[in-house]
């Protein structure tokens, strides 16, 4: 049997990757791509504590979790459209009208 | 094996009652012609529905579905405030839209939907409910943001709170998981009794930070506030009240579920880390709304150094910095709604009518207007006799019984420096020659709106115990 400590491991490694695409990357599509590799990473400890501690609380999380990721999902790829519409680029550095 | 009882759905009818009118709300836009105003009915009928039940329930003090959800007392209490907010926060649209032709009734709808998540985290007594209760609000609050569709302003509001509200969910996210696998639960009243030995555990600790970074987002704390001004900029007035004092005062209200049980253990190093952000906060929130021209950028930052005096209340881990915390919100709430109505009221089209400037001589065109903008200036300023000065006061008190004196010194410091961008309003208001002289046209609902929002911060000023009494049952 695998031990826990690889799971958490692989789930913190791809969380520290997903963190590192939102700062990284200036593309609003890969960053929101980045964000539900986060989202996964933790499903993916969720999923292993739950084995491991024998109680079905962490399953169940994840599909609340998935059940967000998925409205987020709506949500955002709707609002980078009705962007786009208006402006013609995903680039989140060309997204600078407002400013103090 | 029974999964729940009537019992819990009297405990949750808030949640449910709002839940079924938002709904019948959605259907009739869809099926009525010209329905924005009838859905804005529907919406008012809805929230005076669910006010009544959360009245019903206040005397309960229990939990519902296995401990998932508060009920009565505190729950209660907040979600008379959440829906208080949600329903003036209607009455300043109304005409507002109206008047942008941008009035159409899925704006209401998606205010009732964001306020049941306030609902659900003013009562969640577990970490599920709390991220449910994030999420359920926060997506409503990401499609109110870009309301104004073919607007540049409000598409880039929407779509930097989106990515920086997801972000911070991550974080949250996988401070519940770390959470999780340190105590083998996620409810808050079992971590409690788990707490003293998992307490020893790096990870556990770890998984509180996250935690911590994932509601500092929400709240608006420094440096997790790069979204603040950008967003309540672009969005629609009336959404940027709604977003200031109903989410804020949401995630506040879940922030002090889930850290009373760190805090109850009086642990320094969460302490200290709380009162670095508060002090932070304070900081560099009043130190940028000096330069501020925009009166929506202002208490944008104005709304970055209140989350730096709440928590003051938080750090000091005492049920007097928790009262001081529930009041602060209400007074806060009060307050921001009347400032945001009064600058909905004077707002030209596409956003313009906004600066200090076109505030100027407004003490001679309309004295009554002036003298409630100032009065709501005071109170944010901590001015007796305004709820906004006892919030300060409970706030700092709590921080001095605590210890952290050297916090207060620095929150009355950093609340002088805020005096002086509040008061140049009045200033403007009061010692400028208009050079404006346009007439202006008050919708009388929004008027009223706001004239409910003053008597309210004079009230609980002059009255604090109307508050402290009901607090009494909660902590």
């Amino acid at each position: 049997m695998i031990p826990l400590n690889h799971y958490l491991l692989l789930s913190a490694f791809l969380f520290s990757c997903g963190v590192l695409g939102v700062v990284v990357r200036r593309n609003a599509i890969v960053v929101f791509m980045s964000i539900e590799l986060m989202l996964n990473a933790v499903n993916l400890s969720l999923i292993a504590f739950s084995q491991f501690l024998g109680d079905a609380t962490g399953q169940m999380l994840v599909f609340f979790v998935m059940v967000v990721a998925a409205a987020e999902a709506a949500v955002g790829l709707a609002i980078i459209i009705s962007l786009f519409r208006n402006k013609q680029t995903v680039n989140i550095d060309e997204i600078n009208i407002l400013k103090w | 094996m029974e999964f729940f009882s009537p019992s819990d759905l009297i405990g949750s009818s808030p949640i449910l009652a709002l839940s079924a009118f938002s709904l019948i709300a959605l259907l009739a836009n869809a099926l009525v012609k010209n329905s924005a105003k009838t859905v804005f009915y529907i919406s008012v009928v809805g929230i005076l529905a669910a006010i009544g039940c959360a009245m019903y329930t206040f005397s309960m003090n229990a939990t519902a579905f296995s401990d998932m959800l508060l009920v009565g007392g505190y729950a209660s209490f907040f979600a008379v405030l959440f829906l208080v907010v949600a329903l003036f926060s209607l009455c300043i649209a109304k005409p507002y839209l109206e008047r942008e032709q941008y009035h159409f009734g899925e704006y209401y709808v998606l205010i009732m939907l964001s306020t049941i998540g306030m609902l659900m985290l003013g009562a969640s007594a577990d970490l599920i409910t709390a991220f449910l209760g994030i999420e359920v609000m926060s997506v409503a609050f990401y499609v109110l943001a870009g309301y104004y569709r073919g607007k540049l302003s409000s598409n880039e509001s929407a779509l930097k709170y989106f990515l920086l509200g997801a972000f911070s969910t991550g974080f949250l996210l996988y401070g519940i998981a770390l959470i999780y696998g340190t105590t083998g639960t996620t409810n808050l009243l079992r971590i409690v009794t788990m707490y003293p030995q998992a307490f020893g555990d790096p990870v556990h600790i770890i998984g509180w930070g996250l935690i911590l970074i994932g509601f500092g987002f929400k709240v608006a704390a420094v440096p997790f506030h790069m979204w603040v001004p950008d967003v309540y900029e672009g969005a629609p007035t009336p959404v940027t009240a709604f977003m200031s004092t109903g989410g804020k005062a949401a995630a506040f209200s879940a922030f002090v579920i889930a850290f009373s049980v760190p805090m109850s253990m009086k642990d320094e190093r969460l302490m200290l880390v709380v009162a670095v952000l508060a002090a932070s906060s304070m900081l560099l929130g009043n130190w940028f709304g000096l330069s501020q021209l925009n009166l929506k950028r202002m208490l944008a930052y104005s709304s970055i150094a209140h989350a730096g005096y709440m928590l003051v209340g938080l750090a000091s881990a005492t049920s007097l910095g928790q009262q001081g915390i529930t009041f602060y919100l209400v007074s806060y709430a009060f307050t921001n709604l009347g400032a945001f109505g009064i600058i909905a009221m004077l707002e030209k089209v596409n956003g313009a009518n906004l600066s200090y400037e076109d505030y100027a001589g407004l003490a001679k065109r309309r004295p009554g207007l002036a003298a409630l903008m100032a009065m709501f200036m005071f109170s944010l300023t901590g001015i007796p006799p305004f709820a906004g000065f006892v919030g300060k006061y409970y706030l700092f008190a709590s921080a001095v019984h605590s210890n952290l004196t050297w916090l207060a010194i620095f929150g009355v410091m950093t609340s002088l420096f805020s005096t002086y961008y509040y008061l140049r309003v009045v200033v403007y208001m009061y010692f400028r020659e208009a050079t404006n002289t346009e007439e202006i046209i008050l919708p009388k609902l929004t008027f009223a709106t706001v004239i409910v929002c003053a008597v309210g911060i004079l009230l609980f000023g002059i009255f604090p115990a109307l508050i402290f009494d009901l607090m009494k049952s909660m902590f």
